[in-house]
């Protein structure tokens, strides 16, 4: 496997005694969307630190494209480009000065076009002459964006990208990230919106209370973790189940009008045709049926709520 | 070297100077104006010479290094404080510049504007009082250093201070006196025994007896000294530096 980013036995604990991270290993791959998954202060936003520079590591060792980033920073950071998750911009400058700036601060020659180019893509360019503090919250979201993209890094940090962000800048972004995808860029995200890992992320990454609890494709997760559920719409209500059915585990509801029937679409192959034929067999005919996919969101909880004893918070 | 992080940080310092230009510049060569027209012309033509200079010509070089420290320290400090402050420093820390070059960039910027107020100073008291520079050389030479030094121990300050009270109480509570009893307006020569004895443990007694060297030829104590702890400062404030950039001191938990 071609990873981008090596992170081995990293731990971090803070002056007041809190520990962040705990022994967290995680292979971040070329070319990938990784979505960093978790609640709030379950250490997403100190691993990204770490890897970018702002936070110092208790323990453990990150490489970046082969550079320890303690010993060979410049050339780890370099690659890096960092949207953090706080809205921090200079009030005086220039949109078009603190993107410069950006770029300057990241050891590139100035190249005015691609500049340009990049405050097209992020609609900024008629906002290019105004200050910042002029901005609204989206539009200083997207002048972060692209101080992070001034310096053509290789990979691409957002700290909750969408958090407070309304639906047409946070389209906006979802596609960005796939356009920066396509071209070579790996993309790592914290969230704690699952829709936006379901809907964007390559690969998952669950991190709480400090530990990564899995790291999986998405899909795989998906399918493995993921159980469907079909409902039959009854044409006539059933007092009981008949026992010709016993086998697959079917559930009455709302005065017995429906079945409801769970199963795992990968491990049970024709599990679904043997039942509408033992249902046909048993003479209970249906009006209507649908099915249903538990969501990332329902993985996640469960993950989590596995891992969190209860009575103690997040942090 | 990254010298187009460096030039970035340096113009970015030097933008800062230029909004407020007006603040930057023009209050304090209307304050030393005063200076000299109440020091200078009024009190100033009832004190006798001072080392055979008229008063107003002695405070001269008192009153640029009285400047140069101050400015020194109020812009290097402020201009490390306010990315910390505004939590932009974020770019700073997470970018692929070395502590050298943080420190070049903020120190070089502050000691820049230092500088050049104080060659306005000295070009505005031109208007006052008859001037002469015995040792230019020597002048620049203390006006570099001395101007280095302190923006180190404004980019100390900076990063040691965690709000806006303690970024000014610094300079109010332990630059300015110094300076003030420092010989910015009189020779320690002039001062009863024990005084003087004391006010050689005030550093800024050096810096300005030096720089007045330069003038006038006259100084406090040897000029070979004033260098000395001139270089002592800027060692110590280097050192200071060094270690909080590479501990990550208030910068990096």
């Amino acid at each position: 496997m071609d990873s981008i980013i090596s992170i081995s036995g990293l731990s971090k604990t803070y002056a007041s005694g809190f520990a962040a991270l705990k022994g967290v290993d995680l292979d971040i791959r070329r070319g990938e969307i990784f979505a960093l998954l978790g609640p709030n202060g379950a250490g997403k936003t100190t691993l990204i630190s770490v890897v970018c520079g702002l936070v110092n590591a208790s323990a453990g060792t990150v490489r970046v494209d082969g550079h320890d980033i303690v010993r060979d920073y410049r050339a780890a950071r370099a690659l890096i480009g960092l949207v953090p998750q706080e809205l921090t911009t200079d009030a005086f400058e220039t949109v078009w000065n603190t993107v410069s700036f950006s770029r300057g601060l990241f050891g590139k020659p100035p190249d005015p076009a691609y500049l340009e180019q990049l405050l097209k893509d992020l609609s900024l360019w008629a906002k290019k002459d105004a200050k910042l503090m002029m901005l609204s919250g989206g539009m200083k979201r997207r002048v972060l964006i692209a101080k992070a993209l001034s310096h053509e890094p290789r990979i691409l940090f957002l700290d909750e990208p969408t958090a407070g962000v309304d639906v047409e800048l946070r389209r906006d972004m979802w596609q960005l990230v796939r356009r920066l995808r396509d071209s070579g860029v790996t993309v790592i995200l914290t969230t704690h919106y699952i829709e936006e890992a379901e809907e964007m992320a390559d690969r998952i990454g669950v991190i709480a209370k400090g530990a990564l609890i899995l790291v999986e494709d998405k899909a795989a997760l998906m399918k493995k973790l993921g159980g469907k559920q079909l409902t039959l719409q009854l044409a006539a209500p059933l007092a009981q189940i008949p026992p010709a059915l016993a086998r697959y585990g079917l559930a009455l509801g709302k005065g017995g009008g429906t079945l409801v029937y769970r199963y795992e679409a990968e491990t049970e192959d024709n599990a679904i045709a043997d039942l509408l034929q033992d249902l046909a067999a048993a003479g209970i005919a249906f009006a209507d049926l649908h099915t249903t996919q538990r969501s990332l969101e329902e993985i996640f909880v469960s993950l989590v709520s596995e891992r969190e004893p209860a009575g103690e918070g997040a942090r | 070297m990254n010298w187009h992080a460096v030039r970035a940080i340096y113009l970015f310092e030097m933008a800062r100077t230029k909004r407020t230009l007006l603040q930057s510049v023009l209050a304090p060569v209307i304050t030393t104006s005063l200076y000299f027209v109440v020091f200078g012309a009024a009190i100033g033509a009832r004190i006798p010479e001072v080392e055979g200079v008229s008063y107003g010509a002695f405070i001269v070089p008192g009153l640029i290094m009285l400047n140069l420290l101050t400015q020194s320290v109020s812009n290097a400090s402020f201009g490390i404080f306010f990315p910390k402050f505004s939590r932009t420093i974020y770019e700073i820390l997470s970018a692929p510049v070395s502590h050298f070059e943080i420190v070049l960039s903020y120190v070089g910027a502050a000691a820049t504007k230092a500088v050049i107020l104080s060659l306005i100073i000295l070009a505005t008291a031109t208007f006052f009082v008859p001037l002469r520079i015995e040792h230019p050389l020597w002048m620049v030479g203390f006006l570099l250093l001395t101007a280095v030094s302190f923006s180190l121990l404004g980019f100390i300050l900076g990063i040691w201070a965690d709000n806006f009270e303690k970024l000014q109480l610094v300079p109010l509570l332990i630059i300015t006196p110094l300076t003030f009893l420092g010989g910015s307006f009189y020779s320690i020569d002039m001062l009863p025994a024990a005084w003087r004895t004391l006010s050689l443990f005030n550093p800024v007694v050096y810096l300005v007896s030096g720089f007045r060297w330069s003038f006038y030829g006259t100084a406090d104590v040897a000029v070979g000294v004033s260098l000395a702890m001139t270089l002592l400062f800027l060692a110590v404030f280097v050192g200071v530096a060094t270690w909080m950039l590479r501990t990550g001191y208030r910068l990096k938990p």
